[in-house]
């Protein structure tokens, strides 16, 4: 009922989808993160921890399942290099109930920002910078101790 | 004691290498004393680390804070605060 990848290939959202949905739940929510286009940026190249990433998003997944009644929890988070408008990461929760579901992906979600070990750099005409995390994600995060 | 340290994004660059071996004195016994004794070693380890603020670790891929001891770790990652999603 745990289904994490992390990956270069793209993100199939309808196999995603419909893998959850045959869990046989009342309820799939999804969130999916996509590239933005803000600022000029043309690519987005995403760095992890080979084996300390997959741990840290079955933690993840593990910890929604003992907070929520949950039937199926995916993951799903791209590495390499992406363009604009592709998809960057899918999380998604079956449940028997709405509040359920929708409650856990934005748990994992918001989670996923700080707990596992990635890192984003931008791709722009005049160069690549690396993201700087963002207070707000910290807070968010923390909202769910 | 050999402990196999990894890096990654600009603070890997700033090495100028993902991977190396190291055996620190006993004296080193954190995460703090490491970044401190690394810095030693070359230019790029000075500049990657000028700003423990701004460093984040793991020991054996877990997350902790700079002040955790190293204890009997066999891999050991420096790295900056996370930004997936």
């Amino acid at each position: 009922m745990i289904r994490v990848s992390v990956d270069p290939a793209p993100i199939e959202l309808g196999v995603e989808v419909a893998a959850l949905e045959e869990r046989g739940a009342g309820g799939v929510a999804t969130f999916t993160g996509v590239v933005r286009t803000d600022d000029g940026v043309e690519a987005l190249e995403l760095e992890h921890y080979p084996g300390m990433t997959e741990a840290a998003l079955c933690a993840l997944a593990e910890a929604a399942i003992d907070r929520w009644n949950l039937r199926g929890v995916t993951i799903v988070h791209r590495v390499g290099k992406m363009v604009a408008g592709e998809r960057i990461v899918f999380v998604g929760t079956a449940a028997a109930h709405r509040r359920e579901a929708l409650e856990a992906c934005a748990y994992l979600i918001d989670r996923l920002k700080t707990d596992a070990p990635f890192w984003k750099r931008e791709w722009l005409a005049g160069g690549r910078r690396w993201v700087e995390p963002r207070a707000t994600d910290a807070e968010a995060a923390a909202g769910w101790a | 004691m050999t402990i196999s340290m990894l890096y990654f994004a600009w603070v890997r660059e700033r090495i100028g290498t993902g991977e190396e071996q190291v055996d620190p004195p006993e004296a080193v016994r954190n995460i703090a004393d490491l970044i401190d004794w690394l810095s030693r070693q070359s230019d790029g380890h000075a500049a990657a680390f000028a700003e423990p603020a701004k460093l984040r670790a793991a020991i054996d891929q877990s997350f902790v804070p700079l002040d955790a001891l190293l204890g009997n770790a066999r891999e050991v990652a420096i790295f900056p605060p996370v930004t997936g999603g």
